[in-house]
């Protein structure tokens, strides 16, 4: 793999996780528990959805065949995204929403926390705009793992639970593969060591401060999202989001 | 009365999209740099309208020659709606003044901060019903607990977060419990 392919693979994982959630969190959109946490939870996907415009122009022009970012989100099949497999998890329980945001979040801030200081200066102006956000996401859903892990017994009960199910696809998030350790080589992304420690360091102390209990380091864990293995979820999404243009290709008139 | 379609309602549609309008000033080329930054203190905010563009911070440099006009605008955030139609009322404002196929240049970085709206702005957000930005100086660390925020319609300390969000991606929603009314925060970045 060239270091060109290394990188539009790279930028094809930001983009595709930001836009896999983005695109799960507005499944919500009135049927969220409450008026003030639906708000929240849709701007959080314009946030997510925005970014991943972002990543995308940038891997269109690396791609550079033809494809704007409109085809690469409606045009690609299940085996062509990139996205962690944690995003594609459906919503669930709310404390499942909340955890999954959780996770997510704690590697989307160290993650785009290191890529300010990215080698590519694009990369860097994007990443530093997303921190902003990221920081603001991160601490939401901190407040609210915090909430419910220490609340009622119900509560506590069913945010363990939900900590339970998705830890199997938290491993991804801070296993590197060749794409990650050849664009942290480069000085594009963050060392793969330093922001495993940073993600478990910050997930076991809002955990902790929450009563929960971590699942085990050496659990064993989910992976290939990177690699284009998805969870049978993805292509629900897919086929949802992307029905009309599939059905009406290059439609212009709506 | 005119009848839909005849000549007299049709009429009425012309003009309607800016490209199709004469442009008011004949001699663009006298503008001065000045004078553009005066048109884009026109431009409101399609969202929050008691402030201009240029108030909000997110006018970061214009360039004229005389001739080629490049405004610099840098998004307040990624997935902001706004910031198209925002992009398209600049060149609207500006063809009008006669600067015909200005250039939106989208800047990131630096990134947007909150720090960057105007003294001036700060005060129209607050007659317009909206708590302005702390500075960010006064930013609330990840994870801390949230700053005071006066009420703009009492003045009030006394008032306590409803919601991280508000109606638009850069507002959180705010209760003041002297007045007892709701109001948007503009969140601090």
């Amino acid at each position: 793999m060239t270091q060109t392919q290394a990188l539009q693979e790279y930028l094809l994982r930001l983009a595709d996780s930001d836009m896999i959630l983005g695109q799960r969190l507005c499944e919500l959109c009135g049927k969220a528990p409450a008026l003030e946490e639906e708000m929240a939870l849709m701007n959080t996907a314009l946030d997510l959805i925005g970014q991943a415009r972002n990543w995308y122009e940038y891997a269109a022009e690396l791609i550079d065949d033809g494809r704007d970012p409109d085809k690469l989100v409606f045009r690609r099949d299940a085996h062509d995204y990139r996205n962690l497999l944690l995003t594609e998890q459906p919503n669930e329980d709310f404390a499942v929403t909340m955890g999954r945001q959780f996770f997510f979040d704690v590697w989307h801030y160290f993650t785009l926390n290191s890529l300010t200081r990215s080698s590519d200066e694009r990369i860097a102006g994007i990443a530093s705009k997303a921190l902003k956000e990221a920081t603001y996401h991160l601490r939401r859903s901190s407040e609210w793992i915090k909430r419910l892990g220490d609340g009622t017994e119900e509560s506590h009960r069913r945010m363990q639970d939900a900590v339970d199910i998705l830890w199997r696809f938290t491993g991804e998030l801070i296993t590197p593969d060749d794409t990650d350790h050849a664009m942290a080589e480069a000085g594009i992304s963050p060392d793969p060591e330093p922001l495993a420690q940073d993600w478990r360091g910050m997930v076991n102390e809002v955990l902790t401060q929450a009563t929960l209990a971590p699942g085990a380091e050496d659990a064993w864990m989910y992976m290939g999202g990177k690699h284009g293995e998805h969870t049978e979820h993805l292509g629900f999404i897919l086929a949802e989001m992307q029905f009309l243009q599939r059905a009406y290709p290059d439609a212009t008139t709506w | 009365m005119p009848q839909h379609g005849d000549s007299a309602s049709l009429s009425a549609l012309d003009g309607l999209i800016a490209s199709d309008r004469a442009p008011t000033n004949a001699r663009p080329d006298l503008l001065t740099k000045d004078d553009i930054w005066a048109l884009l203190q026109e431009v409101k905010d399609p969202e929050v309208p008691a402030i201009s563009v240029v108030e909000l911070g997110i006018i970061r440099a214009v360039h004229w020659d005389g001739k080629e006009l490049t405004v610099d605008v840098t998004p307040t955030y990624s997935g902001c709606p706004a910031t198209e139609l925002i992009e398209e009322l600049i060149v609207e404002a500006l063809h009008d003044a006669g600067v015909r196929n200005p250039t939106i240049n989208q800047v990131l970085t630096p990134a947007w901060t909150t720090d960057w709206i105007t003294t001036e702005g700060k005060e129209k957000l607050r007659a317009f019903g909206i708590a302005p930005p702390e500075t960010s100086s006064g930013k609330m660390s990840l994870l801390g607990e949230s700053a005071v925020i006066a009420c703009p319609h009492c003045g009030s300390n006394d008032t306590e977060r409803v919601s991280e969000f508000g109606s638009t991606a850069c507002k959180a929603l705010y209760r003041c419990k002297e007045c007892l009314e709701p109001f948007d925060y503009f969140k601090c970045i």
